[in-house]
């Protein structure tokens, strides 16, 4: 056989080895699982690396878990659920310090204890941080741990799908493993396992222009809308306002913090001098900012067209090198600019998914022995709009849940419903120019396509490690087109239409151009022939995952007609309680997109939100 | 510009190639492309036209000579360069370069890289005779006069080669690894205090922390190359951020000690400066091997 197809079993598998998938491998070990991770990097090549600011965990006297919750429920503009955000912030001072405990280099204070800093939208400093490499060193920490604990890491292995049953309703149906492909050797594996975590991490690949990772391409989240879970609320994307134009590497806040001031090419100060934000000027929210450098680009006011001069220069040598060194760096490495002598080129760049896999807060899908966690997860905690510093606590909080759930600790029932049946109600009307999902006759998804109903675990790892060997085999022998101008087209289309503005014929044609996408991408095939280190074959599965992932974003947006956090409507501009304290819920249906909502619970604890105007 | 690699012959297919062939055009539901040939022949020159208009247009463009070798794919089994140009851009990198060159004319080529911005130590090369991480490289610092020319891209030195551009890592993780490289502390704070740390023993070890398992200082060493048991800078750097923690008890750093004095350990580095040189974090290599040497001795003359 040209693919020696391998078996492997263990307890736990968790796929991807950035901070979510790293603590919850630790968590499932502690809880005495034999656990595997599975990651198409070695781990500490994992996105979560490149994170800055920090950690927010209410730590210090004067704060406390319910001020953070406070602050991150009206962060997501009300669409958080109380019960994921106050597990957030009850757990992120434990875990936390947990990192400590394993050797973090946290900054410290005089007085030897880690340092905290203030960050936007919070009522206290409770960021966390490790000079401006927290997710470097929170990355490497746990990796540490992992090797202590000799935890399995099957790396660079690439996981193309889920083994679940194909039972018809989602709800019944059970996850039984994954099957991954050796990068190195080009075998297919097959992992039996009782519980799959799913960390893959966030998806910026889908558009043209990202702070993320060529790696992240939304693996996890396409391969569990294809299983039949549920994504929860694709439309909210977050976009940063200052990226560098070329690469899309991040310029961190911190430089309008410090008094960074944005140009237009006219040399107008125009966050004051054309009105988006009289009062904060540049430290406006990063919405309004990314909205306002766009407009100015749009009307022609763009320096070279596509971008604003992000300028420091007046703050001085002596203050940029002290506080600003590492915007030096990122500024002459990746733009070929010296932000002392010459301003920096920004524009808004897609920087984090606040939507995602539907889970339970613990970490649980509707499908059984599935979870997510991190980035690809949507428990929610962001709702429609993420606050800086609070990713990285979901991922230690909610990677350790699903690694404990996994492993069998109980943590009580979930407050949280998902899967189909926790629907309020099911949208009917959406205004689609193309029939959206599958094509006629398309080619046989994560559930099979109408075999016998295989329960016995093994065989459901089997039929879908086969289907994968004949994908593989399919796409290698083949003649057809590459994919790397499908990808290219639809990151264009979805920078174009599905940005920061976000209009009816807008999305309309990105659906049109998703939908084209999808057409193309029945012709492709891959050009390199060898079984080693086939990285063609790899991009070419992650084009069709960012279809996908493209597809349920662009549908949820299209649905939502209101404005709120990161999400704007040009024919909406107002957030609309009434009609939209609720989540968007996008479900693959066997090809079939099934969009529907669920209620968003305001109810915490002690206490219920009530939605207040979000303003600053 | 050499184009790629070609399809092997129908006559060339191995046995159990055909064999997959068979399987996917028979049962298979994925069935073949729904283009015909004459379609996908055409949708592939029109790449290929677009692709040579932006060279045509493009100001300035830089030449690629990139190393290639597959050792399953009979025209790669033998060591090769080939050109490939690109359109040369402001703030281009050579990872930017390296990514339109597979893009636009050779998707076999074959590289590492993810983050793009100096973090995940994927894309550890040797440029222009240098280790350098291909996306923290400007293009254009790669010429006198900042307009580029030619630029020469090769897999790590001594290291295997798996294909082209990317190399075995296994044996750099090994070392890593090897040193113990996780804090040992079982003796914490209770609930939520933490350890306290001296601002000056964090600055201590901050630069050690920066490493990114990249691996081009141990490519660097002449040492590392003629002794494949030596632990090489990065470890050694590693075992030195836990050593010098002052967060780990003395016993602690005392057995941390004891491994980098091994026969493959510090005591091998001559002091040569060459991985300091390459460190894309700037990490002080060389200094951090001396110290460890000092704080060996040291303890030995405590047990004296
Ligand atoms: C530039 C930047 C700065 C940020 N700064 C902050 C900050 O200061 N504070 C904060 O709270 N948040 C910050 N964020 C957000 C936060 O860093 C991320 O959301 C988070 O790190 C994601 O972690 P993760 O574990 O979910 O995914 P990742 O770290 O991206 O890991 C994903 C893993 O999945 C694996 N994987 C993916 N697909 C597959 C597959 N098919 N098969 C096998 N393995 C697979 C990968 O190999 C990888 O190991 C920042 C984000 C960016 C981009
Ligand atoms: S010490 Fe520097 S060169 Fe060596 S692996 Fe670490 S980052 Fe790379
Ligand atoms: S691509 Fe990550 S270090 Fe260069």
């Amino acid at each position: 056989m040209t693919n020696n197809a391998t078996m492997h079993e263990h307890d736990v598998i968790v796929v991807g080895g950035g901070g979510a998938g790293l603590r919850a491998a630790i968590a499932a070990e502690e809880e005495g699982a034999d656990v595997a991770i599975v990651t198409k990097l070695h781990p500490v090549r994992s996105h979560t690396g490149a994170a800055e600011g920090g950690i927010n965990a209410a730590l210090r006297d004067g704060d406390d878990p319910t001020d953070h919750a406070y602050d991150t429920m009206k962060g997501s503009d009300y669409l958080g659920d109380a019960p994921a955000i106050e597990t957030l912030c009850e757990t992120s001072p434990e875990e936390t310090i947990q990192l400590e405990h394993w050797g973090m280099p946290f900054s410290r204070e005089e007085d030897g204890r880690v340092s905290q800093r203030p960050f936007g939208g919070l009522s206290f400093p409770r960021t966390t941080y490790a000079g401006a490499e927290t997710g470097h060193h929170l990355l490497h920490t746990m990796y540490e741990q992992v090797v202590k604990r000799g935890v399995t890491v099957y790396d660079e292995f690439y996981v193309m799908d889920l083994a679940v049953t194909d039972h018809p309703d989602p709800e019944e149906r059970e996850c039984h493993g994954c099957i991954a492909y050796n990068i190195k050797s080009g075998d297919l594996v097959g992992f039996e396992a009782d519980g799959v975590i799913l960390a893959t991490g966030g998806d910026g690949q889908a558009f043209d222009h990202t702070t993320n990772a060529v790696a992240n391409t939304g693996d996890g989240l396409a391969m569990a809308y294809r299983a039949g879970v549920p994504v929860e609320d694709p439309e909210f994307v977050q976009f940063h306002p200052t990226t560098l134009p070329s690469t899309g590497v991040l310029i961190s806040e911190g430089v309008r913090g410090e008094g960074g001031i944005l140009y237009n090419s006219e040399g107008e100060r125009f966050l004051f001098e054309r009105g988006y934000a009289n009062n904060d000027g540049e430290l406006a929210s990063r919405d309004v900012v990314a909205r306002a450098e766009l407009t100015e680009v749009n009307e022609g006011r763009g320096v070279n067209d596509e971008y604003v001069d992000l300028d420091m220069r007046h703050l001085g040598e002596e203050r940029i090198v002290d506080r600003l060194e590492n915007i030096l760096h990122l500024a002459e490495d990746f733009e070929g600019v010296d932000g002392l002598e010459e301003p920096m080129p920004v524009k808004p760049g897609q920087h984090y998914h606040m939507g995602g896999i539907e889970t339970d807060e613990n970490g649980e899908t509707c499908v059984s022995g599935l979870y997510a966690a991190g980035e690809c997860a949507c428990v929610s905690v962001h709702g429609s709009n993420r606050l800086g510093g609070n990713a990285l606590p979901e991922l230690i909080v909610f990677g350790a849940r699903a690694g404990y759930d996994a492993a069998g600790r109980d943590l009580g029932e979930a407050r949280i419903d998902t899967g189909p049946s926790a629907r309020s109600e099911t949208e009917t009307d959406l205004d689609t120019p193309v029939s959206p999902g599958a094509l006629d006759g398309a080619e046989p998804d994560a559930v099979a396509d109408g075999g016998a109903l295989a329960t016995d675990a093994e065989a459901v790892v089997e039929d879908a490690l086969e289907r994968q060997r004949e994908r593989v085999e399919t796409l290698l022998e083949r003649d057809g087109i590459n994919h790397a101008e499908i990808r290219s087209d639809l990151q264009d289309a979805m920078t174009q239409f599905v940005n920061v503005f976000r209009e009816k014929e807008g999305l309309q044609q990105a659906l049109e151009a998703i939908r084209d996408c999808r057409e193309r991408y029945q012709n492709v095939a891959v050009a390199d022939p060898s079984r080693t280190f086939n990285t063609d074959l790899l991009h070419t599965i992650e084009t069709r995952n960012l279809i996908d992932v493209a597809e349920t974003i662009t549908l949820g947006a299209l649905a939502r007609d209101e404005f709120r956090g990161a999400h704007w409507r040009k024919e909406h501009q107002e957030r609309k309680d009434d009609e939209w304290l609720k989540h968007t819920m996008v479900s693959w249906n066997g090809g079939d997109p099934d969009i529907f909502y669920t209620d968003v619970i305001l109810e915490g604890e002690e206490k219920t939100y009530e939605p207040k105007v979000r303003s600053y | 510009m050499s184009t790629g690699i070609t399809r092997p012959e129908e006559e060339e297919e191995t046995e159990s190639q055909a064999v997959g062939a068979a399987r996917a055009a028979g049962e298979s539901a994925y069935g073949q492309a729904r283009m015909n040939e004459t379609e996908i022949d055409a949708a592939n020159e029109a790449s290929q036209r677009r692709a040579r208009r932006a060279v045509e247009d493009a100001d300035h463009t830089v030449e690629l000579k990139v190393f290639r070798y597959d050792p399953e794919v009979p025209e790669k089994e033998k060591p090769r360069f080939d050109s490939f140009t690109v359109p040369f851009a402001k703030g281009m990198t050579v990872l930017d370069a390296l990514m339109w060159a597979r893009d636009h004319y050779d998707s076999s080529l074959t590289f590492r890289h993810s983050c793009r911005q100096a973090v995940c130590g994927s894309d550890a090369l040797f440029v222009d005779g240098k280790q350098r991480l291909g996306c923290k490289t400007q293009v254009a610092d790669l010429a006198d006069d900042g307009v580029p020319g030619e630029v020469r891209i090769e897999p790590l030195p001594h290291a295997e080669v798996v294909k082209d551009l990317v190399v075995d890592m296994e044996h750099f993780y090994d070392q890593m690894e090897s040193v113990e490289p996780y804090f040992q502390d079982e003796d914490t704070p209770d609930g939520l205090n933490e350890q306290r740390q001296s601002r000056e023993n964090r600055e201590k070890i901050k630069m050690s922390t920066r490493c990114i398992w990249c691996g081009a200082c141990m490519s660097s060493c002449n040492i590392a190359a003629g002794d494949n048991e030596y632990l090489g800078p990065a470890a050694i750097n590693k075992a030195y951020r836990f050593a010098m923690d002052e967060r780990e008890g003395e016993d602690l750093t005392e057995h941390r000690l004891n491994i980098i004095e091994q026969e493959h350990g510090v005591w091998r580095c001559q002091t040569q400066f060459s991985c300091t040189e390459v460190c894309p974090k700037d990490i002080p290599l060389t200094e951090h091997i001396q110290a460890l040497k000092r704080e060996a001795v040291k303890k030995n003359l405590k047990f004296w």
